[in-house]
């Protein structure tokens, strides 16, 4: 492995990442191995989770295709060095920030979106020109081989490797040195990953999950509790059976709304998902018998179980759990401490909405917060007094699609972020550069020091160019006592 | 004021502190613009009322010359304070971010939010200027902070203790004062964010425990700073700046600093004679005695720094100054032409007044020569081609870099300030402060109106297909497969 990485800092030193026509050559062989051999990626995410092509087109395929356009298109942009103000007294200086590769760095991806999880920090770490060490998840293999055989046939594959493995690889690749590591996964596993980061004082960006609750205000329009209770069933149930860090987690909704929150939402998941989701092949399937094992292990405590409304079935052979409501389950319970995963949805009951607020903040900072309210008041306090990677209103999951914000977390939900133009910069070193010239040099800038020098400085940091001139003419004077000892 | 017993400050302690500033800034008030603002002016008023006792405070701890104290220091922290003053409101407010076709209707902004309690453990260099700046940024950004300063430089420290007490809102701006055994307390709780300026010993130190709660950190750390000499240059003002970078910034004690030049052999004696000439008119013939230059900051880094002098090899290189009284802590600009490359002088970071010239066939050599060690904080470059310029821009790697004088950078407030591997993670100065201490949350608003099928099961083969000509093709590609074309 280290010959291996010892060639590819090499290639790296040759420069030829750097080019702007590497780098979009690269964008393009990736748009075209998506669009090329779109039939053999349904195929493997149809195999590692069940997915239906539609949701794999809609949450990885398309936004993928949707991220590297708007990579090609703002490259040159990124690229380009960003010159900064300096103050007039600076007379004959120029300052500026370039952007620079990092080097060669390493991404960790997960499995439940085994392509686009991968496939989007790659995206960034291209545009930014450096070389780079993708580790796929083993839990999702056909993906894993689909990228290792198939995608790097695209690819500048003496930049680009992609290495196949389990947890001992992984363990291998972080001994690595690495300019940054971007890991997407558990909160356990990045503790270990920014461990390991510390012995080469690798920057890391970890993408974690966390309890992403969905507070539900209640409406008076029927149209607007529709659409309210159609987005919150497609994003807990339709995105990879809610095995996704962004998925609605639990609902926190008014005790007078809940009932008919739940009848709503039973006939938006018949509607949606049909009698029979299984073979409908409208809901992906639990990624392997340890997760459906922990699952069914969330619904084993009596009180759990005797809250479930809706659904509950499980059928472990073919590793498929159907869409399950629960009302109120104990606020103790692993249900409602650890992150699901998962197409349960608990629906916790409150006396006044408002007291979600209370309730979203005594658990960890979660990745995103979703408020279906159209109450401008309250839209602003969540606002203020909760914090999340992001925040939306009105819908869910839809903010990974948006080029423009930032996707990433804060303290239990991860560090870093990325998407658009954020994935160029966290690949980046943005350097400092400033120039001066040697005609102008001050004087005063140098010792012996006198009381003169002292009041040219001052007049200079305050940019008083009246103080300065009169300092000179001497018509200021020093008033400091200079002997300090 | 009545003397008191010096309570250990150990994990319990370390433990209730955080949790008290985390129950104090519940009530949001160290979110709002005004208390902000409070606390900075505070800051500000507090550097003016007693740049006096600051000023001594940095002559005990480094016998650090007064104009030094104050250009480096005193004057920094002071600007950093009204910059940040100035800018807040602008700063403060939420970032419109652009919405697609994707999401439509919808609209997106970026906003700005205090991380919670943050920690800060400064050094013993600048103690001033590199605790009181942090500190700006995290207040600027609404948090409540804890500044942990060196027991290096023990006057500043406890000045700072005083300071902040007597100006700044205890409920959420703390001094923790101590060594090892306190740091580590501190270090042991969880943080919403930790900027540590220090050695990248240290430096991992921090990282490692940082892990533990995922708190995301900024390392400051250091580096050897080369400065390239090239042949084409203004000799005078090129060594002047030289000694600006190396003998006036705390005697060579600085992460910014000269740490060894490279320049051609035959360029070499021009430049010795150049810097013995400007030393003497800089610090006179006797700079032992010159008022006008730091000492040692301890014994300890005294005795390291004569390590560094009298290995074999090193010793007999030096080509001017090597006067050293350990009595006083004081050791003379020092010159060393052609070190070996292996010697300890070459591979670790000096932080003293001792400055190895290195001599190259080429200018161009230089480079290859920089980039077999790990990357610097900052890298100089002194010269009048243009061509040279771009390649070093384009070819070395560093924090920071500046063309033809040295350390200045970092008094431009709209340049990122930080390292990159070695040399640290992340950056401060100007916004960036506000930025380093501040989550910036994505917010997005949606609307009930337009609601789009085709996002919803069941997949129909129709609903696959609009679904990837919007993708794809935007809005005209929609309309195309609305009315029954498509690309499939």
């Amino acid at each position: 492995m280290e010959s291996e990485l010892e060639s590819m800092r090499e290639y790296f030193k040759s420069g030829k990442t750097r080019s702007v026509s590497w780098r979009l050559s690269q964008l393009k062989g990736l748009l075209l191995f998506i669009k090329e051999k779109e039939a053999e990626i349904f195929e493997a995410l149809k195999k590692d989770l069940g997915k239906h092509p539609v949701e794999a087109f809609r949450d990885e395929v398309g936004t993928l295709i949707k991220s590297i356009n708007f990579a090609l298109k703002g490259l040159k942009n990124w690229m380009s060095s960003e010159k900064v103000k300096l103050p007039k007294i600076a007379v004959l200086s120029s300052a500026k920030l370039v952007p620079q590769p990092l080097g060669l760095v390493l991404i960790i991806s997960s499995w439940n979106f085994p392509l686009g999880l991968s496939l989007e920090p790659l995206i960034g770490a291209i545009a930014a020109g450096n070389t780079m060490v993708l580790k796929p998840s083993e839990m999702a293999p056909a993906c894993s081989s689909l990228l290792a055989n198939v995608m790097t046939t695209y690819l500048d594959t003496k930049a680009i490797k992609v290495i196949q493995g389990g947890p001992s690889i992984g363990e291998q690749l972080l001994q690595q040195k690495w300019d940054k590591i971007f890991f997407t996964g558990s909160a356990l596993v990045g503790r270990i990953v920014m461990s390991a980061a510390v012995k080469h004082l690798t920057p890391v960006v970890l993408e974690l999950g966390g309890k992403c609750p969905a507070v539900v205000d209640s409406f008076s329009s029927s149209w607007d509790k529709q659409v309210a209770v159609n987005r919150i069933a497609v994003s807990k149930f339709g995105n990879c059976a809610g095995q996704a860090c962004i998925a609605i987690d639990y609902i926190l909704v008014e005790k007078k709304f809940a009932s008919n929150l739940v009848e709503l939402m039973k006939a938006s998941i018949k509607n949606m998902f049909g009698d029979n989701p299984r073979e409908s092949n409208t809901i992906a399937r639990i990624i392997n018998k340890h997760h459906f094992l922990r699952l069914k292990n969330l619904l084993s405590d009596l009180a759990v179980q005797k809250s479930v409304v809706y659904g509950g079935s499980m059928d472990e052979e073919n590793l498929f759990i159907e869409p399950t409501i629960l009302l109120d389950p104990p606020l103790q319970s692993e249900i409602m401490t650890d992150e699901i995963f998962g197409p349960l949805l608990p629906i916790i009951t409150l006396d006044m909405v408002e007291d979600s607020i209370e309730f979203i903040n005594s658990k960890p900072k979660a990745l995103a917060i979703y408020a279906f309210t159209k109450n401008e008041q309250f839209k602003r306090r969540i606002e203020a007094e909760t914090s999340s990677g992001s925040l939306v209103f009105n819908d869910a999951v839809i903010q990974y699609a948006v080029d423009t914000l930032p996707f990433g977390g804060i303290g239990e939900s991860g560090i870093g972020r990325y998407h658009g133009k954020f994935s160029f910069d966290t690949f980046t070193h943005h350097k400092a550069v400033t120039t001066r010239s040697f005609l102008t040099d001050f004087w005063f800038r140098f010792p012996p020091w006198n009381g003169q020098k002292l009041m040219l400085f001052e007049t200079v940091y305050n940019f008083d160019y009246l103080g300065i001139l009169l300092v000179i003419l001497g018509l200021k004077r020093c008033k400091r006592n200079l002997d300090v000892i | 004021m009545a003397e008191e017993e010096k309570k250990s400050f150990d994990e319990n302690e370390a433990a209730s502190l955080v949790k008290e500033l985390r129950g104090n800034i519940k009530s949001n008030k160290t979110k709002s613009y005004d208390w902000r603002v409070s606390q900075l002016e505070s800051i500000r008023k507090m550097i003016v009322e007693n740049e006096k006792e600051i000023a001594k405070a940095l002559y005990d701890d480094l016998s650090k010359p007064e104009f030094e104290a104050f250009i480096s220091e005193i004057s920094n922290a002071k600007s950093s304070c009204e910059l940040a003053l100035k800018e807040l409101k602008h700063w403060m407010k939420p970032e419109k971010a652009k919405t697609s076709i994707s999401t439509f209707p919808s609209s997106a902004e970026i906003v700005s939010e205090p991380l919670g309690v943050v920690l800060v453990i400064s050094t013993w260099n600048f103690p001033f200027l590199l605790s009181v700046d942090p500190v700006i940024g995290a207040i600027a950004a609404g948090n409540a902070v804890v500044l942990k300063p060196s027991e290096i430089s023990p006057a500043t420290s406890s000045l700072l203790v005083n300071l902040f007490d007597k100006y700044l809102d205890k409920s959420a701006v703390r001094v923790v004062e101590g060594a090892v055994p306190e740091t580590s307390a501190l270090l042991e709780q969880k943080w919403d964010k930790i900027l540590y300026t220090g050695s990248s010993r240290v430096g991992r130190i921090v990282m490692t425990a940082a892990a533990k709660h995922l708190t995301p950190v900024i390392l400051e750390l250091g580096g050897k700073c080369p400065a390239i000499v090239d042949s084409n240059v203004n000799l005078q003002v090129a060594t002047r700046r030289i000694i600006a970078g190396k003998w006036q910034c705390n005697n060579g004690q600085a992460c910014i600093g000269v740490d060894y030049v490279i320049t051609t052999k035959d360029f070499a004696p021009k430049l010795i004679d150049a810097l013995r000439k400007e030393l003497e008119d800089c610090f006179g013939r006797n700079p032992m005695e010159s008022k006008d230059i730091s000492r040692i900051v301890s014994l300890n880094h005294f005795t390291r720094l004569e390590r560094l002098l009298d290995e074999d090899n090193v010793s007999n290189k030096i080509v001017l100054g090597g006067q050293r009284d350990q009595n006083k802590l004081r050791m003379a600009p020092t010159i060393l032409l052609d070190v070996p490359k292996d010697s300890q002088i070459m591979q670790d970071e000096i932080f003293g007044p001792l400055l190895p010239i290195i001599t190259v066939e080429n200018v161009k050599d230089s480079f290859d020569a920089i980039n077999s060690k790990p990357k610097p904080l900052a890298a100089y470059l002194f010269t009048n081609d243009e061509k040279l310029k771009e390649s070093f821009v384009q070819n070395v790697s560093a924090g920071g870099m500046l063309i033809n004088d040295t350390i200045l950078h970092v008094t431009v407030d709209t340049l990122p300030f930080g390292g990159v591997e070695e040399s640290g993670m992340g950056s401060y100065h100007g916004k960036f402060s506000f930025d380093a201490f501040s989550h910036k949350k994505a917010v997005l608003y949606r609307s009930f109106n337009g609601d789009a099928s085709i996002r919803y099961p069941p997949y129909t083969e129709s609903k696959k297909k609009l679904m990837k000509a919007l993708i794809s093709d935007g809005i005209f590609g929609m309309l195309l497969a609305l009315i029954g074309w498509s690309k499939d």
